[in-house]
């Protein structure tokens, strides 16, 4: 019963096969999940390759075109080479996302580690590309033309900062949103429970209104789950692009 | 999703009068090119009305935290390696709520990108 109405407790990490550092967790198992049902769904949707899409078919076009487009609009057609990237990275994040509000299920994004690592590929991507592409030029980045000399330093410095702020500000966002949202879910729907067992019939038809929230914050869920992952790759997006053009 | 589903649109019909798709197409991207590139940014307000306050309200705060979280870490290691204890964790700290304030006037779009 604690177990149950514990709102921290979906966010447990069991291991399930073996122990200690390298165990096989349930979060590995939902990570390999992702990965199984992203893949299974590209690729039985676009087995058919019908002129006229069915709806699974039309789907996988529908993610494709939309990644493609938000890839195409921050950082032109140079920043499709890094399309591979981004759109697994959108398919990961929103695929997990959309996992774990299925009831019982696990959420890999509510985990700082796991955001944190996919933000540092996005940021290790743009400081190596950068750097072999552009060699030093690349560091032009931290500096902004036009500053005079003497606040040059300062300046330079907080750009640094600034640059050095993106993965965490990328990471926290998305695992701040799916903690918070999946707290509050549990939080409204343990209400609702806690009613009707401490006030009987009166407590069950007091916790109508909790359940109808719950319903309500499970659709902005949805949306938030959805949003997030675009902000993910919108971001990781303009990210690339910095290492595609630093200074102009 | 609007512009998804209209290059979609548009590619699917490739095969019948290509040149006539190909066309569009490049004046999409043309468009696309001279409208401002740098303008997509704004496009993550574009889901819903209150959901897209408390998106962006989620966006601007996280992006100052991280500047400060990230110059409060850049500091400590800087102590942790010169010993230089407490002014590295104090110069870093101010500079990072710089780097904090900067972020939130860059994700609304009021300051330029880096290297501009």
């Amino acid at each position: 019963m604690a177990g149950a109405l514990d709102p921290i407790h979906q966010f447990q990490i069991v291991p399930l096969i073996g122990e200690g550092a390298f165990a096989f967790t349930n979060s590995a198992a939902y990570m390999a999940l992702t990965v199984v049902l992203i893949t299974g769904f590209l690729m039985i949707g676009t087995s058919a390759r019908t002129l006229v899409p069915g709806r699974l078919q039309s789907l996988a076009e529908m993610s494709y075109e939309f990644v493609a487009g938000t890839v195409r609009q921050t950082s032109g057609d140079s920043g499709m080479k890094f399309f591979p990237l981004v759109f697994s990275l959108f398919m990961f994040v929103l695929f997990a996302n959309l996992i774990g509000l299925i009831p019982y299920t696990f959420t890999v994004t509510s985990h700082i580690i796991v955001t944190f690592a996919l933000s540092m590929v996005v940021m290790l991507t743009v400081v190596i590309y950068g750097f072999a592409k552009h060699g030093t030029h690349f560091l032009h980045l931290f500096v902004p033309s036009g500053v005079p000399g003497y606040i040059l330093p300062l300046v330079a410095a907080i750009e640094v900062i600034s640059f050095l702020s993106r993965p965490i500000s990328l990471s926290v966002r998305l695992f701040a949103n799916m903690l918070a949202g999946h707290i509050t879910l549990k939080v409204f729907a343990g209400f609702v429970t806690m009613l009707s067992a401490s006030l009987g019939g009166v407590g069950l038809a007091l916790g109508v209104l909790p359940l109808i929230l719950a319903i309500g914050i499970t659709a902005l869920e949805f949306l938030v789950a959805f949003l997030q992952a675009y902000v993910f790759t919108l971001l990781a997006c303009m990210y690339l692009n910095d290492a595609l053009h630093p200074g102009h | 999703m609007a512009q998804g589903s209209n290059h979609h649109s548009d590619q699917n019909d490739a095969p019948g009068d290509g040149d006539l798709a190909g066309r569009l197409e490049r004046l999409d991207r043309e468009i696309e090119k001279r409208g401002s590139p740098k303008s997509a940014g704004a496009d993550g307000r574009s889901g819903g009305d209150a959901s897209s306050g408390l998106a962006q309200a989620f966006r601007l705060s996280s992006e100052f935290v991280a500047g400060v979280v990230a110059g409060g870490i850049v500091g400590f290691l800087v102590d942790k390696l010169f010993g230089s204890s407490p002014w590295g964790l104090i110069v870093f700290l101010l500079l990072g709520f710089a780097a904090g304030v900067l972020n939130v006037l860059r994700s609304a779009g009021l300051v330029k990108g880096p290297g501009q």
